[in-house]
């Protein structure tokens, strides 16, 4: 004898957030049952093996016919299929757009591209997220970006009404459709120490201060694109380490301020001339679209990991930074203070958010 | 020209993409409604197209109005080849025909299509004016309410009970009409889809006539059925109860009288002549329950009426006597024949001109009912034959008529004039039919049949009630209260009233153990009852009841024609024997003494035959405590055997045991002694008492040498029986916090909170093995039931503390080694805390002392205030939250919009505008816990057929089965939304006919399902005055002012 039909519809979805989780994160029906099993719900329930895998088979059936609303989340608010709660609703959506750091690292600032797609099995080997879940993500990435890509206005606004979802995850997207439109590099080793949220952090950065919508307060271009004048006007910085009178000057204030204040002042004198080109030389090259796309690995060796093999604190990377800025609004023949401040802005809270083992 | 249908097609939303090249579509819209269409401009390049129509109208008779669908065909333009169709919408127009009912129809409507489902939602506007037609003869019967309702709806009150309405209307089949191979499917879903549309509509208006010769107007308890009887034709039929209902205006509602008890018959008087010692008039009669039913045969054709020991029935006697609370003494024995003779005469006036004084309604207002009898059922087989003459349908009418004859008859040997909780039911398998009807044998208080004497007052109590369901139990508080009131402490609560027996005792049709009543002491009753209907509100009742169902499988072997016929029918018999035995042992088993809402359902394949019988088991306090239930080896030859009964037989004891303290049956026995009232036999009595005590070894002492007269006794003389005894402690114990039973309450549970969620689950089982048994094939089909139960609980174990309520099992036999099971119940959370209070009350409520009673009161009187205050929700109870859900007016809300304003809301944002999705709630029961229904908006009755060609690539057959019932589901709400409503009450689905064929990939499934559209509003939003407290001020007033 065997079970040929089964199915269970309610006037109200039933959903049980336990095996939603289990849904999204890739679980076949085996799998799902085989944990709940172990999480000790039949014993609390008087139930069978032959019962929860039922229930768990019907779970996956629900999920699958809400997948198609998911995709455009706005219509399972006006949908008639299926009567859900709207508390309900809204963690659908949100537990369904959620993603694993682990798996965004691995896509992080990639061309979301059918061949990225392709490598997904890799990714899912390397990260032990499974295939299906990679996929779901993935091509959530691909969904938002497709869709903010041609929507004016403030990137996470937009993000976050379209697929009406929660502030925090809105701009975690926003992060990740920057990235991958500006195809910042990500998955160089020497970044690897990085977790999406310092990266998510820098993007929330540079979309704040660095992009047309940043100043132009979001009239008319969107916000993924790092604004050209801006970077144009970058160059102008150049002056700050190719006038040796200047260089020395800089380096001079800032020493004045931070002397006796850390331990690693000797180090900083030293390095000052070092550090401070790395920081110019980005600024300056970050009209190509190339060197865009380095600016991670670029701040990393060129500050980052000079200050740490000094063995810098954070307390001192902070001082250090903070002189740095300040001291160049001193210097007389150095005119491009509103250039200079928008770009240590960022770089600054940047390279501290970074600045971690 | 009286009627004008006004249709406006004002948008469309999530329309699919049938331009491939563009991904939109270039939508429009064809209206029709008969033989006129109309059509909308096309609305190029878009998925969510705004037509804004002007005002499509149709001058049509209103006979065309309930006969015909208006028809909306969303189709997509294309400018080379033939216009692609997207999908249908059939809007039943027949709600807007009353004026008391809905007056436009407004909102989102899903666009259906029989092979790709739900594709996309079009908001249409439909209205009618209807002009006065004063043609005497005329074909239409506009303005008959219909309700599937089968009580009183809650906010009208009835004048008058006019009696059995049907009809049926044939038709051939349009899917036998198609060649296999030439017919597209959608074509032929569509012609079916329509045909029964119309049909259902033509039935509609056939029956709307019938009650206006009748008097009446309105039809409740009205039941519709299709048979779909392959190429014989398609035959719909409709039974249902004519009445004249008044409708409430919203203030008096609540504050009706609850004193039944002042109305009595004159002519009961003379009953008061007491009889004081009438315990030896009352003769013991050995235990077995008479059942009435009978089996024909097209082969023999006489009727070959079978009686069948062991069923249920019963019951009445002198009826009035304890409303008045007249004299002290009961009249008993011989005086009682007399009096049941008036009483007969008295209401075969009003009975005797109908052809068949039967009654589709299975609650009633409180006096309704005098006596009950007993189930009522008759099953006959047919071969099916072509239907030459579908204007005719003669035949099938003279099948049923001559059912219905039979069932009147069998009432009659009951000592009853009437059938309540009727129904009808087929079960088809290739030509042959199994016709079956049953019901409960009733007296009735003529009052309610007879014009002139309505409007005193009393006949409206329950009637008007507005449902307070959370005090359902309290109702009976009410009744004693009452009589309290009037003055008459030591008058027997009519509580107990309907389940004296209706019958001579001296002339009994069945051998019954009589006793008198344990509630009024002076009336004779069954020792154990069973009823079609629920459980009457002002019934007392011990404890809570529950589920209890009887199972069965036979095999057959497969034939032909009348050979196969024959065989069907040989074994009906026999299987309603045993179903009804199973029923027993399982009432003894949990301690109880009554069975309400019984169905037996028994459905035909090729190869074997399906029983099912489901009754929610209840301890009715008026009927003796059930003895327990007594091994008995016929040849007790060795010692293993004997140890073998007995381990069984403590088994059995402590399932009793168990089941007692689950159910909380705590019968107050001891009460006999004290009160010293007339008890026939106290021998007796002490001896029950014994058998009810939980002490094994006392039981064990409960030894055959009594007679069979407590214990129920099943002797063990095959191994048959041994398999029957074994399945009896099979049924796996409910988990706690749950409850189940097949009526619209539960016994015992008056907290409900708001949580509620409706379900339909279906199975189909595939037997591997061809050559089983029937033992195998019982126990398959057991497990069957129980997993399912056992898979609802689990799935439901967020809503604990719940009950499952109207619990509605339908099995079918869909191919050879194929079993299909569906149920849809509603699962209700109730409030613990409470709950415990109220039982407390309750217990003591059946204490008959008045200061118990007061108090008793009080307490449900504040379970129920507390209960309007869900604060304790439990957690992840579904539709609690979405209750307060904006409910603009609905003309409102689904406005069009302003021409200028959507299409620059469409240009901006590709999302279509619109008011949240209106919240809709189903249930099967005829009320929503802690709301008031203010308003009935109209019957919903809709069948749909769903086809697909790609059964792999939709999820198999359960993902097929399951997107269909979702959509159906959908489409029932947005059709109650449209009206305006906010819920569907009395919800069935009557059909659920799946096919496949998994080869082909192909699979195919119809589905009927109605309900009553109504608004609801919360309890807590009006007044809250505590419901109790009202019935029992007015009762007091009402009673100053009626006597």
């Amino acid at each position: 004898m065997s079970v040929e039909l089964d199915v269970f519809v309610g006037n109200t979805t039933i959903m049980d957030e336990e095996v939603y989780q289990f849904w999204l994160d890739g679980y076949t029906v085996n799998d799902a049952v085989k944990v709940r099993m172990e999480g000790g719900v039949l014993e609390e329930c008087e139930a069978s093996a032959e019962v929860l895998r039922s229930d768990t088979m019907d779970q996956y059936r629900t999920f699958q016919m809400c997948e198609r609303l998911l995709h455009s989340p706005a219509k399972l608010a006006n949908q008639l299929l299926f009567q859900i709660p709207p508390h309900r609703q809204t963690m659908l959506i949100e537990r369904y757009y959620t993603f694993d750091g682990v798996f965004v690292r691995e896509v992080l600032g990639k061309k979301l591209s059918k061949g990225t797609k392709k490598d997904l099995d890799d990714v899912s080997a390397k990260t032990g997220v499974t295939l299906k879940s990679c996929r779901r993500q993935f091509d959530n990435f691909k969904r938002v970006f497709k869709v903010v890509e041609e929507l004016k206005g403030p990137l996470v606004e937009n993000i976050r009404q379209h697929f009406l979802l929660s502030d925090k995850l809105a701009r975690d997207y926003a992060a990740i459709v920057f990235f991958a439109n500006n195809r910042f590099e990500t998955g160089k080793k020497k970044l690897h120490y990085l977790t999406f949220q310092d990266f998510a952090f820098c993007a929330g950065q540079l979309i704040s201060n660095w992009t047309v919508g940043a100043l132009d307060n979001m009239l008319e271009d969107m916000d993924v694109d790092l604004e050209k004048e801006f970077l144009q006007d970058l160059k102008e910085l150049k002056i700050l380490i190719t006038d040796k009178d200047l260089l020395d000057q800089h380096k001079s204030l800032v020493c004045t301020a931070l002397r006796g204040k850390t331990k690693a002042f000797n180090e900083m004198e030293a390095n000052f001339k070092n550090l401070s080109r790395g920081l110019v030389n980005i600024a300056a090259k970050l009209t190509n679209t190339k060197d865009v796309r380095d600016f991670f690995i670029d701040l990393v060796e060129k500050f980052i990991e000079p200050c740490r093999s000094d063995k810098w604190t954070a307390g001192d990377m902070r001082l250090y930074l903070t002189h740095y800025t300040n001291s160049a609004h001193i210097l007389d023949t150095f005119k491009h203070q509103v250039v200079w401040d928008r770009y240590m802005g960022v770089i600054k809270s940047c390279i501290l958010k970074m600045y971690h083992d | 020209m009286p009627g004008k249908l006004k249709a406006k097609i004002v948008a469309g939303r999530h329309l699919p993409v049938m331009d491939r090249a563009s991904d939109l579509t270039d939508a429009f819209v064809e209206v029709k409604f008969g033989n006129t269409t109309f059509k909308t401009d096309v609305f190029p390049k878009s998925l969510n197209p705004q037509w804004n129509s002007e005002w499509f109208k149709f001058e049509v008779d209103d006979e065309d109005l309930q006969d015909e669908p208006l028809q909306i065909t969303v189709l997509d333009h294309d400018t080379y080849s033939a216009n692609d169709a997207i999908g249908k919408v059939y809007i039943d127009i027949d709600p807007l025909l009353s004026c008391e009912a809905a007056t436009v129809i407004s909102g989102w409507l899903p666009i259906y299509d029989t092979i790709h489902g739900i594709r996309g939602e079009i908001n249409v506007l439909v209205k009618v004016d209807l002009f006065n037609d004063l043609n005497r003869f005329r074909q239409s019967s506009c303005g008959v309410k219909f309700f599937c309702t089968t009580s009183i709806p809650r906010c009208y009150r009835v004048a008058l009970v006019h009696g059995f309405v049907e009809e049926l209307v044939v038709n051939e089949d349009p899917e036998y009409q198609w060649i296999d191979r030439i017919r597209t499917p959608r074509a032929s879903n569509e012609a079916r889809q329509r045909l029964i549309s119309l049909m259902s509509g033509e039935l509609q208006r056939k029956i709307g006539l019938k009650v206006l010769e009748m008097g009446g107007n309105a039809v409740v308890g009205y039941l519709q059925c299709f048979d779909l009887e392959g190429e014989s034709g398609l035959v719909v039929r409709a039974i249902g109860t004519a009445c004249t209902l008044d409708k409430l205006s919203p203030g008096t509602a609540p504050n009706t009288t609850t004193h039944t008890n002042t109305h009595t018959l004159p002519n009961t008087a003379p009953t008061s002549n007491a009889c004081n010692s009438p315990s030896k008039d009352s003769k013991e009669s050995p235990l077995a329950h008479g059942c009435r039913s009978t089996h024909n045969s097209p082969v023999h054709s006489t009727c070959s009426s079978q009686r069948l020991s062991h069923s249920q029935n019963f019951s009445v006697s002198v009826p009035t006597l304890v409303f008045t609370g007249m004299g002290s003494g009961g009249s008993v024995g011989k005086e009682a024949g007399p009096l049941k003779t008036l009483l007969r005469q008295h209401t075969q006036s009003a009975l005797e001109q109908r052809e068949f004084p039967i009654f589709t309604l299975t609650c009633f207002p409180p006096g309704f009912l005098v006596h009950v009898g007993g189930v009522v059922s008759t099953r006959s087989v047919k071969l099916l034959d072509r239907i030459h003459n579908p204007d005719e349908p003669e035949t099938r009418d003279a099948w049923w008529e001559e059912i219905r004859q039979e069932i009147k008859s069998h009432a009659k040997a009951l000592g009853c004039h009437a059938v309540v909780g009727y129904s009808e039911s087929t079960s088809i398998c290739e030509e042959v039919c199994i016709l079956s009807a049953s019901g409960t044998a009733a007296m009735l208080n003529p009052r309610f049949m007879r014009e002139g004497c309505l409007d005193t007052g009393g006949s409206d109590h329950r009637l008007s009630r507005q449902p307070h369901p959370g005090m359902v139990g309290s109702e009976r508080g009410e009744g004693e209260v009452s009589s309290t009131w009037l003055g008459f402490e030591d008058a027997s609560p009519p509580s107990c009233g309907f389940v004296h027996i209706p019958y001579d005792e001296f002339n009994m049709p069945f051998p019954a153990q009589l006793t008198y009543c344990y509630h009024c002491r002076r009336q004779k009753v069954p020792d154990v009852l069973f009823t079609t209907i629920d459980l009457p509100a002002e019934a007392e009742v011990t404890g809570k009841g529950c589920l209890i169902q009887a199972r069965l499988c036979r095999t057959k072997k497969k034939a032909q024609g009348e050979v196969n016929a024959t065989s069907i029918s040989n074994l009906l018999p026999f299987m309603e024997y045993e179903l009804h035995t199973q029923l027993m042992n399982k009432l003894k088993l949990r301690s109880m003494n009554a069975l309400f809402g019984l169905r037996i359902q028994i459905s035909v394949g090729e190869n074997m035959l399906l029983g099912l019988a489901s009754a929610t088991g209840v301890y009715l306090s008026a009927l003796p405590a059930p003895g327990g239930i007594q091994i008995a080896g016929k040849t007790p030859s060795d010692l293993s055997y004997d140890q073998h009964i007995s381990t069984m037989q403590k088994r059995i004891d402590d399932t009793i045991a168990k089941n007692k303290e689950l159910y909380n049956i705590h019968p107050p026995e001891c009460i006999e002694e004290v009160v010293g009232s007339p008890i026939p036999d106290r021998q007796r009595s002490s001896r029950l008492f014994r058998s009810t005590s939980e002490s094994s070894d006392e039981l064990s002492e409960l030894d055959l040498s009594h007679g069979k007269k407590d214990a129920f006794v099943l002797e063990i003389d095959d191994t048959d029986a041994v398999e029957d005894i074994q399945s009896l402690l099979t049924d796996a114990p409910i988990p706690a916090g749950f409850y189940s039973c097949n009526t619209e309450v539960m016994p015992g549970i008056h907290n409900w909170t708001s949580g509620l969620q409706m379900f339909t689950s279906v199975r189909v089982y595939r037997l591997s093995n061809a050559n089983l048994t029937n033992q195998g094939l019982n126990k398959i089909f057991t497990d069957l039931c129980e997993n399912l139960l056992k898979s609802l609980y689990f799935k439901l174990r967020s809503m604990i503390p719940c009950c499952l309520c109207h619990l509605n099992f339908t099995v079918a036999v869909p191919e050879e080694e194929l079993i299909q099971v569906a149920v849809t119940a509603v699962a209700m959370s109730f409030d613990k805390e409470t709950q415990q209070a109220a039982d407390k009350a309750l217990t003591r409520g059946s204490g008959e002392n008045e200061e118990q009673l007061q108090f008793s009161m009080e307490m449900c009187g504040e379970s129920t205030i507390s209960n309007n205050q869900p604060t304790a929700k439990p957690s992840g109870v579904p539709e609690s939250a979405m209750v307060h859900s904006s409910r603009v007016s609905s003309s409102e809300r689904c406005s069009p919009l302003p021409e200028g304003r959507s299409r620059s809301l469409r240009s901006t944002r590709s999302l279509p505008c619109g008011a949240p999705v209106t919240v809709v709630k189903m249930t099967p029961l005829s009320f929503l816990p802690g709301t008031r229904i203010v308003k009935y908006l109209g019957i919903i009755n809709m069948f749909f057929i769903r086809e697909t060609t790609s059964l792999r690539e939709e999820g198999g057959v359960s993902g097929f089965l399951h997107s269909f019932i979702a959509e159906v589901f959908a489409m029932v709400r947005a059709h109650v939304a449209a009206l305006g409503g906010n819920a569907l009450v009395s919800y069935s689905m009557k059909e659920c006919v799946f096919m496949e064929n998994p080869n082909k990939n192909q699979a195919q499934c119809l589905i009927n399902v109605s309900g009553d559209a109504v608004i609801f509003i919360r309890e807590s939003d009006q007044e809250a005055i505590p419901p109790l407290l009202t019935s029992r001020q007015t009762s007091s007033t009402g009673a100053d002012g009626t006597t």
